[in-house]
C-alpha cells in the first residue's frame, strides 16, 4: 500500500510522522508524572512505527501513471478492516459492562481501569467512533469517488484522515482506562486529543470539497449532501463543545469554558446533534448509495430526499434541549427543544419511507439477500427509533422515561437497529467490490449474522423498554402515606432480570459482529489466493481489465 | 433534464441524472408527508402561543396559559407536603411511645420507614437490617447503646464516632498491638470471651479459659461488665449473647482484642428531618418482626 504512494507523498508522510513523533516526545517530556506522558509515548511509538513502515518502502519505484485512471480505494479497504476490529472490541466491552450491571460482583480484575465508569466510555467511543466513524470514513471515500466519477485528489490526505482518526480513537480509549475524561458524554477525550481531531477533520473536509470540485457529474448526489453535513456539522459541534482551558500544557486535565446550565445546554446541543449528524446524516449517506445499488432500484423520490435533508439538518439543531426537560434550563428552551423534536419526526419518517419505497420492485431480493435485508431492517429501525425519540421528547413522556433504561433502549434501537445494521449491510455490499470478488466468502454466514443481529437487537431493546418503564413507574409511585412506595434498591432488584436479558442480547449482537469479521477476513483471503494464482507479471494489479465486478 | 427516462418497474419518470447506476424518480412529495408536516408545525405554533417559548432579549414569551415549571413544581411539593401533614404533624407532635401505641400511625411508620431505611441505612445494615461483617444486625436487637425508641432516635441523630458535636464515642482498645497484653494473654482472654456464649472450642482453648477469666477481670470489666453483659453507657457489646459484629470464630475474636475496634456510624441530624428520624427510630424497632 505504501508503494502506491508517490515518492513525494512518501516524503510528506515521513515529514508529518516526524512532526508527530516530536509532538509525542514533547508531550512525554512536558507531561512527566501525568497521564499526558503516557499518551506522549503512545503517539511517539505510533508515529515512529509508521515511520519505519514508510521508510521500508521509501525507495520503491514510483507507482505507474495508470493508477490515476482508477479510483483510490486503499484507505477504504483499510478503513473497513479497522471498522470491524473496533466493532468486535467495542461490542465486547459493551457485553462486559452489561454483565457488570447484571452481576456487579463480577470484578474479576480488581483494578481501577476495569471499573464500570472507565469501561463504559471505552464501549461507547469504541462502537460510535471506532466502528461507526471508520465505517463512515471508508464508505464516504468510496461513495464520493463513484458518485463524482473523480479520483480522490491525493493519496496522502485520505491516509492522514484514516490513520489520524484512529490515533484519536486510541488516545480516547486508553485515556478512559487511565481515568482521563472531560465528563462530557460522547465528548470525553481531553483537550490535546480534541485538537488533534480538529486537524484530522479539517483535512477530511478538504478532501471532500476538493473531490466534489473535480466531479464529472453535473449534480452532487444526495448521499454526498448527507456525508458533507456529517463532516461539516460534526466539526462545528466538536469545536464548540470542547472549548476548554488546559491546566497547563503539561497536564491532561482541562476545564470547560462553560459552566452550570450553559454547560449542560452546550453539551446536549452537541450530544443530540452528534446523534443527528454522526449517527444519522452520515449513515443516511451510506444508505442512499448502498441500498439502491444493492436493490438495483432508483431512489423512490428525489424531492423527498431533499426536503428530508433540509428538514433533518434544520430541525435537529434545536432538539438538544429535550435532554434537559424539568431541569434548571429555562422552560422556553425546553419548549423549543420539544416542539422541534416533534416536527422532526416528519422528515425522519420521510427518509425511512423513501428508503423502504425504493425497495418497491425489489422485495423478492430483500427476501433472498441478507445483505439487502440488513439495509431494509435498518430503515425500519430508523423509523422506529426516530418515532420513539420524538415521543420521548414530549415533556410529559420524558418525565417518565428520563434517567431510566428506556433511554438506553432507545439509543440501542438506533445504534444496533439502524447504525450497525446499515453499516453491516453496506460493508457486505462493499467488501466484494473492494477485494474484487464475485461475492462474500459465505452468504450463509451473512444470513446467520442477520438473525443474530436482529435477535440481539430485539432482546436488548425489549429488555430495556421493560426495565426502563418499570423503573420510571417505581420511582414515581406513592403509597397511601403520600411517600415513595419503593426505595431505589427495590428498583434495582426489579431490573436485575432485564439486565441479564440485555447482556444476553448484546452477546448475540457481538457474536454477529464476530461472524461478520470472520466472513470479511475469509473474503480477503479468497482474494489473496486468487491473486497468488495469477501468473506473475510486471503489470500492477491496478487497471487490470475485467478484474472488478461490474457496477460497484 | 437531459433525457426523459422512465423506470420500467413503476413507469415513473426519473430525474434524468444517473450516478454510477443510481437513478432517482421524479415522485412528488407524498401528500401524507405534507399533511403531517402541517399538523406538527401547527401543533408547535399552538404550543408556542400557550407556553413559554421564544426569547426576546432579556425576557421571553410567557405563553397564554401562564404556566411556569418552577411554580408548578413548588406548588406540587407544597401540596404533597400538605397532604402528608395529616399524619406527619401527628408524628412531629407525639412522643415515640404514643406513636408506638397508635396503630394508624404505626402503619405510616412501616410504610414510609421501609423506603427511608433502605435508601439511607441499607448500604451498611442491609435492606432487612441484618447487617454484615463490621455492621451491626439491627434485627437481632442486640443494642450497643440501648433499644428504647428514644435511644435509637438519638443514635441516628448524633451518630457513633461521627463528626457531630454530640456524637456517641466508643472504642475497643488495641490490647495486643498497644502492648497492654501479650499474645498468650490475648489468646486466653479470647477463649474466655468465647466461653461466655458457650461457643464450641477445642481442648487447648478450653484449658485457657480460667487464665483468660483473670485477664478479663483485670482489663475488660470496666466496659463489658463483670458478667460480660456489656454496657449501653459505653456502647460496649454484650459478650454473652449470640450477636457478633466482627465474627465469633477464634481468629476474629483474637483480632478484635489484639487490634481493637472502632466502628463508625454517620450522624443524620441535618440530613434527615426530625420526623424522618422519628420514623426511622420506630421502624428500626420493628426490624426482625413478622418475617421482615
Amino acid at each position: 500500500m505504501i508503494s502506491g504512494l508517490t515518492v513525494s507523498e512518501r516524503h510528506l508522510a515521513l515529514f508529518v510522522l516526524g512532526a508527530l513523533a516530536l509532538t509525542g516526545l514533547a508531550m512525554a517530556v512536558a507531561g512527566r508524572g501525568d497521564p499526558l506522558a503516557v499518551h506522549g509515548y503512545i503517539v511517539l511509538v505510533f508515529s515512529v512505527g509508521l515511520g519505519f513502515a514508510v521508510l521500508s518502502a521509501l525507495f520503491d519505484p514510483e507507482p505507474p501513471e495508470s493508477r490515476l485512471s482508477e479510483y483510490y480505494d486503499d484507505p477504504t479497504r483499510a478503513g473497513i478492516i479497522l471498522s470491524l476490529a473496533w466493532a468486535v472490541a467495542g461490542m465486547f466491552v459493551g457485553v462486559w459492562v452489561a454483565a457488570l450491571l447484571a452481576w456487579p460482583e463480577l470484578t474479576f480484575v480488581d483494578s481501577a481501569w476495569a471499573s464500570f465508569g472507565r469501561l463504559r466510555p471505552v464501549h461507547t467511543s469504541g462502537v460510535i467512533f471506532g466502528f461507526g466513524g471508520n465505517a463512515l470514513i471508508a464508505t464516504s471515500f468510496h461513495v464520493l469517488q463513484r458518485t463524482c466519477r473523480a479520483r480522490l485528489p491525493g493519496q496522502f490526505a485520505p491516509w492522514f484522515v484514516l490513520i489520524g482518526y484512529n490515533l484519536f480513537c486510541l488516545i480516547a480509549a486508553t485515556g478512559y482506562l487511565m481515568g482521563m475524561t472531560q465528563s462530557k458524554e460522547y465528548a470525553e477525550p481531553e483537550w490535546y486529543a480534541d485538537l488533534w481531531l480538529v486537524v484530522v477533520w479539517v483535512v477530511y473536509f478538504l478532501i471532500y470539497i476538493r473531490t466534489l470540485q473535480r466531479r464529472k457529474e453535473p449534480h452532487i448526489y444526495v448521499a454526498n449532501w448527507y456525508y458533507m453535513a456529517f463532516i461539516l456539522v460534526v466539526a462545528v459541534l466538536h469545536i464548540v463543545n470542547n472549548l476548554a482551558v488546559p491546566v497547563s500544557f503539561g497536564h491532561a486535565k482541562s476545564y470547560s469554558l462553560f459552566s452550570g446550565v450553559q454547560d449542560a445546554m452546550t453539551q446536549w446541543w452537541y450530544g443530540h446533534n452528534a446523534v443527528a449528524f454522526f449517527l444519522t446524516a452520515g449513515f443516511l449517506g451510506m444508505m442512499y448509495y448502498y441500498l439502491p445499488k444493492r436493490a438495483e432500484r432508483p431512489i423512490f423520490s428525489y424531492r423527498l430526499s431533499i426536503i428530508s435533508f433540509w428538514g433533518i439538518t434544520f430541525m435537529y439543531m434545536w432538539a438538544g434541549a429535550h435532554h434537559l426537560h424539568y431541569t434548571a434550563l429555562p422552560q422556553w428552551v425546553q419548549t423549543l427543544g420539544m416542539t422541534f423534536s416533534i416536527v422532526l419526526l416528519v422528515p425522519s419518517w420521510a427518509s425511512a419511507g423513501n428508503a423502504l419505497a425504493t425497495l418497491n420492485g425489489a422485495w423478492h431480493k430483500v427476501r433472498d439477500d441478507a445483505t439487502l435485508r440488513f439495509m431494509m431492517v435498518a430503515a425500519v429501525f430508523y423509523g422506529l427509533s426516530t418515532f420513539e425519540g420524538s415521543f420521548m421528547a414530549i415533556r410529559a413522556v420524558n418525565s417518565l422515561s428520563h434517567y431510566t433504561d428506556w433511554t438506553v433502549g432507545h439509543v440501542h434501537a438506533g445504534a444496533l437497529g439502524w447504525v450497525a445494521m446499515i453499516t453491516f449491510g453496506s460493508l457486505y455490499a462493499l467488501v466484494p467490490w473492494m477485494w474484487k470478488q464475485e461475492r462474500m466468502y459465505s452468504p450463509k454466514l451473512i444470513e446467520l449474522h442477520f438473525w443474530l443481529a436482529l435477535a440481539g437487537t430485539v432482546v436488548y431493546v425489549f429488555a430495556m423498554w421493560n426495565s426502563g418503564i418499570i423503573q420510571g413507574l417505581m420511582w414515581r409511585t406513592y403509597n397511601d402515606s403520600g411517600t415513595l412506595a419503593y426505595s431505589f434498591i427495590d428498583s434495582l432488584v426489579a431490573m436485575h432480570p432485564y439486565y441479564i436479558a440485555r447482556a444476553f442480547g448484546g452477546l448475540l449482537f457481538l457474536c454477529g459482529a464476530v461472524v461478520c469479521a470472520f466472513n470479511v477476513w475469509m473474503t480477503i483471503r479468497m482474494a489473496r489466493r486468487a491473486r497468488a494464482a495469477e501468473p506473475a507479471g510486471d503489470v500492477p494489479l491496478y487497471g487490470k481489465a475485467g478484474a472488478a465486478p461490474a457496477g460497484e | 433534464m437531459a433525457t426523459e427516462r422512465h423506470d420500467p418497474a413503476t413507469g415513473r419518470a426519473t430525474t434524468g441524472h444517473e450516478w454510477n447506476g443510481i437513478e432517482e424518480l421524479e415522485t412528488p412529495i407524498p401528500r401524507v408527508v405534507v399533511f403531517f408536516l402541517t399538523v406538527t408545525t401547527l401543533f408547535a405554533i399552538g404550543y408556542w402561543i400557550l407556553m413559554p417559548a421564544w426569547p426576546l432579549g432579556v425576557t421571553y414569551t410567557k405563553g397564554l396559559l401562564g404556566i411556569d415549571q418552577r411554580d408548578v413544581v413548588t406548588r406540587q411539593v407544597e401540596d404533597a407536603a400538605a397532604a402528608r401533614a395529616a399524619w406527619t404533624s401527628r408524628i412531629a407532635g407525639a412522643s415515640l411511645q404514643e406513636i408506638a401505641a397508635d396503630d394508624t400511625l404505626m402503619r405510616h411508620v412501616r410504610e414510609t420507614g421501609r423506603t427511608l431505611f433502605i435508601d439511607n441505612c441499607a448500604v451498611c445494615h442491609g435492606t432487612r437490617g441484618t447487617g454484615g461483617p463490621g455492621f451491626p444486625n439491627l434485627a437481632a436487637k442486640a443494642w450497643l447503646w440501648g433499644g428504647e425508641p428514644e435511644t435509637i432516635a438519638e443514635t441516628i441523630r448524633i451518630g457513633i464516632n461521627a463528626t457531630n458535636e454530640e456524637t456517641r464515642v466508643s472504642q475497643m482498645m488495641a490490647f495486643g498491638r498497644d502492648g497492654i497484653l501479650d499474645g498468650t494473654q490475648v489468646r486466653a482472654v479470647a477463649a474466655y470471651v468465647r466461653s461466655l456464649s458457650a461457643l464450641p472450642m477445642g481442648a487447648a482453648d478450653r484449658a485457657q479459659v480460667e487464665a483468660g477469666k483473670a485477664v478479663f477481670a483485670a482489663n475488660c470489666v470496666a466496659c463489658h461488665g463483670e458478667d460480660g453483659r456489656g454496657s449501653t453507657e459505653a456502647g460496649a457489646p454484650d459478650l454473652t449473647d449470640a450477636a457478633w459484629i466482627y465474627g465469633s470464630d477464634a481468629q476474629s475474636v483474637f483480632t478484635s482484642i489484639y487490634s481493637g475496634r472502632q466502628g463508625h456510624m454517620p450522624h443524620w441530624e441535618g440530613r434527615l428531618s426530625p420526623v424522618d428520624i422519628k420514623l426511622l427510630a420506630l421502624y428500626v424497632g420493628t426490624l426482625g418482626e413478622d418475617g421482615q
